[in-house]
């Protein structure tokens, strides 16, 4: 595939920062994605995207499986390095820092840029040693230090009056709902600057998903938040700001409430009115 | 009809049913066999005196236990040589151990049941057990002080079970002062010899050194003597007693009793005397060292060198099978060398186990070893430390031998492990190393285990490379004893599976052996399974803290 093939979608930015000013108290940008392209092996995953991502707001990617929405979040603390076919060229600056510049260390920006999969992972380990884990990889063994934090951790994710009287049993044992929670503890305990959702409901039932929901709200005021989900109710209850992508190209992005109700783009209505095949 | 019941699948099920049921005949059998030959062996029998028609037409009286009974068709008894009368169908013969090889030249017979002429079992008959010779069978005549007669006829016999355990009580005490003392004496002295000629090899032999080392020497040779009274005192004492018996020729026999381990008198014991019997007979097996050619005694020296090896080889491979494995699945760039390299150690794995003999012995012994010697221990030339098989070469042989196995399941293990978990912990900003460290190996401890475990089961049964790599008949110390450094990686050692061929296939006196040879099959399966045992249960612990993950 050549560059002149590569078709560019540039979203105004600008308007959409205006837009949010008229109601809003300024807003600063946390993440600016630049002329990102992504490519598996020979296939390209990620068109050349551009967009930025506001501080302490909710962010929501949306549209059909296999869009590249999962690929670009995942670009945003580097988990596509592991992958050994992805090559990836343009810029993503995380607070006036490229974080694909070589002098980056990826284990720091991770720490910044935490993260939450699709199926709950806890580590077949206690809950207590699970939301200490990032603690004790950054070499804190403070017992006092490492019961406060798990303690904050836990309350922030909402899980503490059930888990206070067995932070010693193994995590693997508690419900896949608890277990997601637990995760989000475990991601907050390190106090990363982002948090990125890889749909973190979609493997839990519906009241599971309604308490992980309120969490985004509640963890908004601290934290600037991702979220890729392909359940359009959600993105509209949780997020701020929506994208939406289809085969690897951002279509469209805007705040919540405009892309909703009044998309610009014809492929934008089409999907959230469900018409899309 | 047929073909419906062929369509039912019910055949299938019964042939597959039938290969269950073979192998677990083939099991059952194999353990029950070696369970009764070899358990049976420590078991008191009888004693008989027979009275027998020899060829000449002589009667004479043949004293022994029965071991064993062939019957023969009587056409086949024809051709090979025996006159069959007409209303005999089979010829039996008996096989009776008789003992006394010092004067008959042989300890078993067979003999014809049909020139039996009397079988009897008298109370008096008794067994000695000898340290060397084998046993003596007959009865007791007198017992002797100093070569003058202490006790006779029936008072004999009390008195010269006291006297035994007296003497019993010496011989422990003299074999205590000549392994231990004696033995860390002569370690230090050879140390010294050692120590002197390193330091004329280096250059610094001078007075200072001289005098220190002669200083030394001339304390342990004091200490020496202070022991070799003691021995001398003992040696006389133990040489005091003799017991005197008649064969059951009629002729008279005398047998000092430091050369006697137990009498006793099969015919009167009780059964409770045999349970005991059996019970001292089997703790001497377990703990004593072997007599008479290994055919006599215990294997304790073997149980030790077979268990130490398999933990020296465990220690070797576990962290080379896992580093490798670790190396192979998580850093190396998957592709056509990988590939090359998964076959090859798949390969290693089928390489029939004499080969990694020569291998060891070429390589390891005289390679390694050879260079070994000559770098550090050039005092000790021209003997070989190293560079003579020995203990560390067996283990790293067998290490070698099992590492496929231990990289292969390794391997199983991490791929095994979901991705997410590896995500997870990236994601909290840990490192390639410490997601290893931390979470992926924990996590894949359980399949370590079963890959020692199947390195141990192989290489516990393993024989034929261990024959050249360090393992003897006959190791006059253990590899692990109290003179420093304690753990002597170059000794030779014993090995239970060696010494099943060696006393089954090189022993003098193979019908003596025979029994043996189950005993010690017995027992190296019972070894092995308790060391999978171990093994085992300390995997299902693992597997039980990661349990979600396997189902």
């Amino acid at each position: 595939m050549t560059a002149q093939e590569v078709r560019t979608h540039t979203i105004d930015m600008s308007s959409v920062l205006r837009d949010q000013k008229k109601t809003d108290e300024p807003n600063e940008t946390c993440i600016k994605v630049e002329n990102l392209n992504l490519f598996y092996g020979e296939k390209q995953a990620l068109h050349n995207i551009n967009m930025e991502m506001l501080k302490k707001k909710v962010t929501a990617y949306i549209g059909p499986s296999g869009c590249g929405k999962s690929t670009l979040l995942r670009c945003i603390n580097r988990m596509n390095d592991l992958v050994d076919s992805a090559k990836i060229d343009g810029k993503i600056v995380l607070d006036n820092e490229n974080i694909y510049d070589k002098a980056v260390n990826v284990a720091a920006l991770r720490r910044r840029v935490g993260m939450v999969f699709q199926k709950p992972n806890p580590f077949p380990k206690s809950i207590f040693e699970n939301v200490a884990y990032g603690l004790r990889i950054q070499g804190i063994n403070d017992k006092r230090i490492l019961e406060e934090t798990v303690e904050n951790a836990l309350r922030g994710s909402a899980l503490w009056d059930e888990m206070k009287d067995r932070l010693n049993d193994n995590a693997l044992g508690i419900s896949g709902g608890q277990q997601q929670r637990l995760v989000i503890a475990r991601a907050i305990a390190i106090e990363p600057e982002v948090l990125l959702l890889d749909e973190p409901a979609s493997a839990l039932d519906p009241i599971s998903t309604l308490k992980i929901e309120e969490l985004i709200n509640e963890l908004k005021e601290k934290y600037t938040i991702v979220i890729v989900t392909h359940n359009m109710q959600q993105a509209a209850r949780v997020s701020d700001y929506t994208a939406f992508m289809y085969m690897g190209e951002l279509i469209e992005m805007g705040t919540t409430s405009e892309l909703f109700t009044n998309p610009r783009k014809k492929q934008t209505e089409d999907y959230i009115t469900g018409r899309y095949g | 009809m047929i073909r419906l019941w062929f369509k039912s699948g019910t055949p299938w099920v019964w042939l597959n049913a039938a290969a269950v049921s073979a192998c677990l005949i083939m099991v059952v059998g194999v353990l029950g066999l070696i369970l009764v030959r070899g358990a049976g062996h420590f078991w008191p029998s009888q004693v008989v005196q027979f009275s027998y028609q020899e060829k000449d037409g002589e009667i004479q009286t043949i004293i022994g236990e029965h071991v064993d009974t062939s019957i023969t068709p009587a056409a086949m008894a024809k051709s090979t040589g025996y006159t069959m009368a007409d209303d005999e169908d089979t010829l039996v013969q008996y096989l009776i151990k008789t003992g006394n090889r010092d004067i008959t030249g042989t300890d078993f017979r067979w003999i014809l049941e049909r020139n039996v002429k009397q079988q009897q079992f008298p109370d008096e008959l008794m067994v000695v057990e000898r340290r060397e010779w084998g046993n003596f069978y007959g009865r007791l005549v007198a017992v002797k002080e100093n070569g003058k007669a202490i006790a006779e006829g029936a008072q004999a016999w009390p008195v010269v079970q006291a006297r035994l355990d007296e003497a019993l009580t010496v011989f422990k005490k003299i074999a205590h002062l000549e392994k231990k003392e004696v033995g860390a004496i002569n370690y230090s002295l050879e140390q010294l010899r050692l120590e002197q000629k390193k330091l004329q090899l280096e250059n610094l032999w001078d007075t200072a050194a001289e005098q220190r080392i002669a200083a030394e020497k001339a304390d342990l040779e004091a200490e020496y003597k202070k022991y070799q009274t003691q021995l001398s005192e003992l040696y006389q004492q133990i040489k005091r007693d003799s017991l005197v018996a008649k064969t059951e020729s009629g002729s008279e026999v005398e047998i000092p009793l430091n050369k006697v381990v137990r009498v006793f008198q099969p015919n009167t014991m009780s059964l409770f005397d045999k349970i005991v019997h059996y019970g001292v007979k089997l703790v001497e097996f377990l703990t004593d060292e072997p007599r008479e050619a290994n055919t006599e005694g215990g294997i304790f020296p073997a149980i030790f060198g077979t268990v130490m090896m398999v933990l020296m080889m465990s220690i070797i491979v576990t962290p080379f099978g896992v580093i490798a494995a670790v190396y192979l699945r998580e850093y190396a760039k998957q592709g056509f060398i990988t590939r090359l390299i998964r076959i090859s150690v798949n390969n290693l794995a089928g390489v029939p186990s004499i080969v990694y003999g020569v291998f060891g012995l070429g390589f390891f012994v005289y390679i390694l070893g050879g260079n070994i010697d000559q770098l550090f221990f050039p005092e000790a030339a021209p003997a070989p430390v190293y560079g003579t098989p020995g203990l560390l070469w067996a283990s790293i042989t067998l290490a070698l031998l099992t590492l496929p196995v231990v990289i292969v399941s390794t391997e199983e293990g991490l791929a095994r492990i979901p991705s997410s978990m590896r995500e997870g912990s990236l994601a909290l900003g840990a490192t390639k190393l410490e997601t290893l460290w931390l979470t992926v190996l924990p996590m894949a401890s359980p399949a370590m285990m079963t890959g020692l475990i199947l390195a141990v089961a192989r290489a516990a049964g393993e024989v034929a490379p261990l024959m050249l790599v360090g393992v003897v008949k006959m190791a006059p110390t253990l590899p692990l004893d109290g003179n420093y450094p304690f753990l002597h990686l170059d000794r030779k050692f014993m090995h239970l599976g060696f010494h099943i061929y060696d006393v089954g296939f090189q022993s003098p006196n193979v019908e003596a052996a025979r029994p043996l040879v189950y005993a010690t099959a017995l027992l190296l399966v019972l070894v092995i399974v308790g060391l999978n045992l171990t093994a085992i249960i300390i995997r299902n612990n693992l597997r039980e803290k990661y349990r979600e993950l396997e189902g």
